[in-house]
């Protein structure tokens, strides 16, 4: 059985007819060659595959494809499609907040979703906002950092 | 090495990979697929300890979308994975090596032991034909504890390996060591535990192994940090192919932490059955997967006591650890407790007698093998706990104890077999006195104290040896590699250049760190040096990354294969400038006459030896391409002081990092933003094993009951404070870059300063001792049995 699903990905109409267990990281990963959204746990718990979704950060291993029937999703690649990276990006590189980059594009994704609901966050909260996005490799000190840094530099 | 002068050396470049990683572009296992590729999924063992009766996979053949279902059975002529260390006995015996099938044969030996394989030709199919799979398993009962498997009794795992023995080795001497203790005046004994971790790498293990039948030649994508090593060992001592028809690339890699190093049973079976598929087949692991099926590690019992003399200064150690390697050798599990650990217990002291004796027993769990560190944060762990334990009952402070047996000459022979090069102690520790702000400690303990909190120092001094070698020497200690590097320079007729090389970045920045060390020495930009790394048919060899080795070892096969390119370059200049080859001088990206302003660009020589008509032909090949293998003399030796502040909440048995300091000395930085990102990882690592990372098999039935991010306490950002962090330099002396390596040292010294300080902190309710992780949970119990025992 396949069921017809559209959504707009990266501003882009896409449609497809999908399996109906089809995840939405599974849609973007395979159907669609969105590669830069990670299956890091497959339980919610890692947040590799945070893209946004109408807006919000959500973690798309853990949302059918067709929960996402006609909404906006927002992925990595969809952050610098002229090739300038976003300042959160920016931040990212500058700061040494990613070393494997396994984990970076639902780091980043985390971080915008988070600046957008607290623009002037202090250290504390950036901690306990990134709190749903695990990182083996940086210890997240230089993930803090530039998460402040590309507030800042979205402030301006 | 000349290239200081063009100040790129040390200095922060950002990183060169950072633009692919942060937009999507990376290309990691999974993200590679395959035209006409089918899935496997891996039917797993539910029990920790089973007889096979039977196997029935018809159903699952009939299954929609499956293209074959393997046993252990099909397996014929597939030989067992390989161990890469053999140790010998105490008794002259070679340790005991049971087959490690690639699918079971006959019996499973740990929740998550391969049954069967199922190839359909979707992911969900196959996941729903292995449900189909009817297997017969007779329950045995079963032993996770590496003490308890040595019991009499105990149930026994293989035939091979009577009472679950795999070795009993030591190191050291035992007549030296008990005379010192015969006339210490104070000993001090300490019973540990180093918990078992799973290394939880964000990239789950992946694979995609296809045949091509025109070239009757394998390719297998697979995350690996040493793919030459892998193709190796699949090849020549499993599948029976020849080396040369398997192409193996590990691409981008989401971390490793060390289980990545070895040859699994899932890409071994996949390589396999693609030829009889004919059709490529992609396997990823779902972290369920990942905890019971990777290598984990650490999981030691260990008894340690250490003799004083009256000044507190050490006389010998003597340990006794019980180490566990799982249901199975892993590729390099059986060095770990023994190579890697017995010859750190010296640590930065000067003890003149030590004796190690290691027992490694079979358990029903997975297997264990490195695991960032090794070996070395497991003897970090014993020496550092037991010098403040002695420092304690003494009553000596934590530094002065330390001060007082510092190793201060170098070269400096320890008594287990180590030859230390340099290094400056009091330096490092000095540095981390300073970056912690010991001095106002005192004060804050007391602020604390106002608000009903325990606040707790402690201070953990540790070495390391990394870049194991020289490979001689190994093999004479059991080693069954090589454990040299090699490095290539291409340079092209423009003067670009492509560097290949055999280690493997997977995070640790290599793109980057290499291409300074060419930019550097050529006086090039580094956007006009690109590294090539993880493939075997594009890199002649290597032996990948592990043991924080890639600078130490796989920088200078480079600095060797520059050295080269340099030299030959001296020849082609000194032709074209009418010169004497001895008169030519490189430095700035310049061939010059000494002397003189007469030079040509390295451009221009590159171009000439491509287009070689003004050429010496009769004297010198054309080109310009220089490859090194480079086997170092000895190990580098990291080593700092780590020193760890605590809040204790006495009435949740919360524990806080308030303050983390690390003064670290890894010789010469290439790049200290990538340095201080290592340390940064290792210390969370090390902060994780101390604080919330607890791997639990249930002692019965053998499951693993910390199968998920539910029940394995990851660290988190809200669990870690920002760290404080600095290095001080004694250059290795056996290198021509003077690195030691800084990949593993902060988890190697973190666990111990991090108990330490709980300890420090919980020392005035008279609670004594505590093993890792100092969770909520066991802190506040231990507080509970010291006020109950008061």
């Amino acid at each position: 059985m396949s069921i017809p699903i559209a959504m707009t990905v990266n501003g882009k109409a896409v449609a497809a007819d999908i399996d109906p267990r089809t995840l939405l990281v599974d849609f973007l990963r395979t159907n669609l060659g969105l590669t830069g959204t990670h299956v890091g746990c497959d339980t919610a718990q890692c947040g590799a595959c945070t893209v946004h979704m109408n807006g919000r950060a959500i973690k798309a291993c853990n949302v059918l494809a067709l929960q996402a029937q006609g909404a906006t999703i927002l992925t990595i690649e969809g952050l610098a499609p002229d090739g300038t990276m976003h300042p959160m990006q920016a931040a990212f590189k500058d700061c040494h907040g990613l070393q494997c980059g396994f984990c970076t594009p639902g780091m980043v994704m985390s971080a915008l979703d988070l600046v957008n609901r607290h623009p002037q966050a202090d250290e504390a909260t950036i901690r306990e906002q990134l709190e749903g996005n695990l990182c083996r490799c940086t210890g997240y000190h230089n993930i803090v950092k530039a998460v402040q840094q590309g507030a800042a530099a979205m402030a301006k | 090495m000349g290239a200081n002068e063009t100040g790129i050396i040390g200095q922060s470049v950002k990183r060169k990979e950072d633009a692919r990683f942060l937009t999507g572009a990376g290309q990691y296992t999974d993200d590679v697929t395959l035209q006409n590729q089918t899935h496997a999924y891996f039917l797993r063992s539910p029990h920790a300890h089973a007889k096979i009766r039977a196997i029935d996979t018809s159903k699952a053949r009939a299954a929609p979308g499956v293209i074959a279902v393997y046993t252990g059975a099909d397996l014929e002529g597939v030989n067992g994975l390989p161990c890469g260390w053999l140790i010998t006995s105490v008794d002259g015996t070679p340790m005991n090596e049971p087959p490690h099938p690639v699918l079971a044969k006959g019996k499973v030996r740990y929740v998550g032991d391969h049954v069967a394989m199922v190839v359909a030709e979707t992911r969900s199919q196959a996941k729903d034909a292995a449900e189909l799979i009817e297997v017969d398993y007779d329950v045995l009962p079963a032993v996770v504890n590496p003490v308890d498997a040595l019991k009499p009794g105990a149930p026994q795992i293989h035939d091979e390996a009577p009472g679950n023995r795999c070795y009993t080795w030591s190191l050291g001497d035992k007549a030296a060591v008990d005379a010192a203790f015969a006339k210490a005046a104070h000993v001090t004994r300490l019973d540990l535990v180093n918990n078992r971790l799973i290394p939880n790498a964000i990239e789950p293990r992946a694979a995609v192994a296809s045949y091509n039948r025109a070239e009757d030649a394998y390719t297998l994508y697979v995350t690996s940090q040493n793919p030459h090593v892998e193709r190796l060992l699949m090849t020549a001592f499993v599948l029976g192919l020849p080396e040369h028809k398997v192409r193996v690339i590990a691409p981008d890699v989401g971390g490793g932490f060390g289980s990545k190093i070895y040859l699994y049973a899932e890409e071994t079976a996949m390589v396999w059955a693609s030829k009889r598929v004919n059709r490529p087949i992609k396997w990823a692991a779902e972290r369920s997967e990942s905890f019971v099926s990777d290598a984990h590690g650490r999981d030691h019992v260990t008894h340690a006591e250490l003799a004083l003399d009256k000044d507190g200064k050490f006389l010998a150690m003597r340990v006794q650890t019980t180490a566990a390697m799982g249901a199975y050798l892993s590729t390099f599990a059986s060095c770990i407790p023994t190579i890697l650990y017995a010859t750190l217990l010296a640590g930065q002291y000067t003890t003149p007698a030590i004796h190690c004796e290691v027992t490694a027993a079979f358990t029903n769990t997975a297997p264990v093998d490195a695991y960032r560190g090794a070996g070395r944060p497991e003897a970090t762990y014993v020496v550092e706990r037991i010098v403040r334990e002695a420092g304690v009952e003494t009553g000596i402070a934590q530094d002065e104890i330390r001060r007082r047996n510092f190793i201060r000459s170098f070269p400096y022979q320890t008594p287990v077999a180590l030859m230390y090069d340099i290094g400056d102690y009091d330096q490092t520790l000095a540095g981390a006195t300073e970056l912690a702000d010991v001095k106002g400690f005192a004060a804050r303990k007391a602020e604390a104290a106002k608000r009903g909190k325990l606040r707790g120092l402690g201070y953990a001094s540790y070495i390391e040896a990394c870049g194991l070698a020289p490979s001689n020497v190994a093999g004479a200690l059991g080693a069954r590699a090589g454990l040299f590097e090699a490095g290539q320079v291409r340079v092209h007729p423009t003067g670009s250049v492509t560097v290949f090389t055999g280690s493997h970045s997977h995070g640790q920045g290599h793109e980057t760190t290499f291409a300074q060390i060419v930019a550097g020495r050529l006086g090039i930009p580094v956007d006009n040096v690109d590294i090539v790394h993880g493939d075997t048919g594009r890199v002649l060899f290597g032996m990948g990354t592990y043991g924080s080795r890639s600078l130490a070892v796989g920088g200078t096969a480079i600095v060797k294969a520059l050295d080269k390119v340099v030299a030959k370059g001296k020849k082609i200049a000194a032709h074209l400038l009418e010169a004497a080859e001895a008169d030519i001088e490189f430095e700035d990206g310049k061939f010059t006459v000494a002397g003189t302003d007469r030079s040509k660009t390295f451009a221009e020589i590159a171009l000439t030896a491509y287009v070689p008509h003004n050429y010496p032909l009769d004297k010198l090949e054309p080109g310009l391409d220089e490859t090194a293998f480079y086997d170092p003399t000895n190990f580098t030796y990291p080593a700092g002081t780590h020193i760890c502040e605590v809040e204790v909440d006495p009435d949740t048995g919360v524990v806080q990092v308030v303050n983390f300091s690390a003064c670290d000395d890894f010789g010469n930085i290439i790049n200290p933003m990538i340095v201080e990102g290592q340390v940064h990882g290792g210390l969370a690592q090390g902060i994780g094993q101390a604080l919330l990372e607890n791997c639990v098999y249930d002692a019965d039935s053998g499951q693993l009951l910390t199968g998920s991010y539910m029940d394995y306490a990851m660290p988190r950002a809200d669990d870690l404070p920002s760290f404080k962090v600095t290095t001080r330099v004694t250059p290795c002396t056996h290198n021509p870059l003077g690195a030691k390596g800084c990949g593993e040292a902060g988890a190697i010294g973190s666990p111990a300063a991090l108990m330490n300080a709980v300890l420090d902190a919980l020392a005035p309710l008279g609670v004594r001792h505590l093993d890792m992780p100092a969770s909520p949970h066991r802190v506040w119990q231990a507080i509970q049995s010291a006020k109950a025992a008061a």
